[in-house]
């Protein structure tokens, strides 16, 4: 018989596309750890016709906020949220990439005024590509390692 | 052009080129107030908040003058020991309990988008006096009316920046000024302290006409303007090394022989080993005239954001 690898879920959402390697920075930027208390099913280096290798991650009854769908656009451009309802994929979108990302990142610039006690959300300016090119609109800075930045 | 009026300063990136020229041309009409021969009380009852959370002798000072000699008056700090700083106060704090003592806020600080964070805390003007290895918009806007008044226009000019061009502000900044102005830009720097590439490539952008050299030969004889800069001894682990490269790149009388007639010889200062003292009575020393103009410079932004003249 042959064995599933990955099982469909009843409600949950699946992300699909995620460049290959990048299934754990999702997993945190989900802030999945040893806690959860649904199923989360992680497949990564699959192939895909469109990207050779994808990785994909399944949640279990969780949807996902527009802030968490904005730090998955940042480091993966193409990936696709499906909100599973029922067994049923309910609604089916590509992330788009932000204009501006407001408090989703820190700042790598260590002598940057974000990064002091200040009562202000981190604000970068976002120029689409692959990777994205993201400067920080207090300091000026582009940011190098957006997945290490993303907080 | 955006209204002037409550506007702050806080990179040169923020100004289009007909802002930059209105603030040159104003700053021309305030010379003769600024030398204390015309007296003007034009920021009479006006309260400038000098805020400088590291100290910075000619920013401060400048400031100071251009605000007296326009009548109006200072308060502030010139470091941060024995203030609320010190305390653990945050910067968004200091500048909203300033924005009710003063007009116009002027903010040095050692972090990198300083002056941008204290905007957003007050309705009143900011000016960015300097933010760690960020923007300098004030000293630029000097920079900028000395190559003006001492050639009668920047456009057409061929510029060479000299020196440690990869973590030197103010030639970051110059170069994105110029480079609206239809300038010949030329950067001479160590290998190792090259202007970086990113900067390059938006300044080409720009339209702006660039060269690269590791020898300052290459450019003494077709310069109009020589911006120099400081190499820092920082740089180089060995201090051997620091000596050879700061030799290769100092400008001294024997050099100027082969220079243009009108080459203008520009330093942000403080110098230490780059122009030879002997080059200070040659007509090429313009770096002194250069610290002047911070005066006339800073006169015309108070005047400009506090909508005054014009």
């Amino acid at each position: 018989m042959r064995e599933l690898r990955v099982t469909p879920i009843k409600n949950g959402t699946v992300i699909d596309h995620i460049p290959a390697g990048m299934a754990l920075k999702v997993l945190k930027i989900l802030d999945i750890g040893g806690s959860v208390s649904s199923t989360v099913t992680v497949a990564m280096h699959v192939p895909s016709k469109a990207m050779g290798w994808k990785d994909i991650v399944k949640v279990e009854d969780r949807e996902l906020s527009p802030r968490e769908v904005d730090k998955i656009a940042l480091i993966a451009p193409r990936a696709t949220v499906n909100v599973i309802r029922n067994y049923n994929v309910a609604e089916k979108h590509v992330v788009r990439m932000p204009d501006r990302a407001v408090g989703i990142l820190r700042c790598a610039n260590p002598n940057c005024i974000t990064n002091l006690r200040e009562p202000v959300e981190t604000e970068f300016t976002v120029q689409a590509g692959e990777p994205p090119r993201l400067r920080c609109r207090y300091c000026d800075r582009d940011l190098e390692d957006i997945p290490a930045a993303i907080v | 052009m955006a209204s002037w009026k409550g506007r702050d300063i806080l990179s040169i990136r923020d100004l289009s080129r007909p802002d930059i020229e209105a603030v040159l041309k104003a700053a021309r009409k305030m010379v003769p107030v600024a030398e204390g021969t015309k007296a003007s009380r034009s920021l009479e009852g006006r309260i400038l908040s000098c805020l400088f959370f590291e100290p910075s002798t000619r920013t401060r000072l400048s400031f100071e003058s251009a605000m007296l000699r326009l009548g109006g008056r200072t308060l502030g700090f010139a470091s941060p020991e024995g203030t609320s700083i010190q305390k653990g106060e945050t910067l968004a704090d200091t500048v909203r309990m300033v924005e009710s003592y003063s007009d116009v806020i002027v903010l040095r600080h050692p972090h990198e988008g300083a002056a941008r964070l204290a905007a957003e805390f007050t309705e009143k003007p900011v000016i960015n006096g300097g933010d760690g290895a960020g923007q300098h918009p004030t000293q630029t806007l000097v920079d900028l009316y000395t190559i003006w008044d001492e050639k009668g226009d920047l456009e057409g000019q061929r510029i060479a920046l000299v020196g440690d061009l990869k973590y030197g502000r103010t030639v970051h900044s110059l170069a994105y000024a110029v480079a609206q102005f239809g300038v010949s830009l030329t950067f001479v720097s160590p290998p190792g302290l090259e202007m970086p590439k990113e900067i390059v490539g938006q300044l080409k952008e720009m339209g702006a006409s660039i060269a690269a050299t590791h020898r300052l030969e290459d450019v003494i004889r077709t310069s109009d303007v020589l911006y120099v800069t400081r190499i820092q001894k920082e740089r180089f682990p060995d201090p051997q090394e620091y000596e050879k490269v700061a030799g290769s790149y100092r400008v001294d009388l024997a050099m100027l022989r082969e220079a243009k007639k009108d080459l203008s010889v520009l330093h942000p200062l403080p110098r230490v080993t780059e122009i030879d003292p002997a080059v200070d009575a040659t007509p090429h020393a313009k770096y002194f005239r250069q610290a002047a103009n911070g005066v006339p410079v800073r006169m015309a932004l108070l005047e400009m954001v506090l909508g005054v003249g014009g």
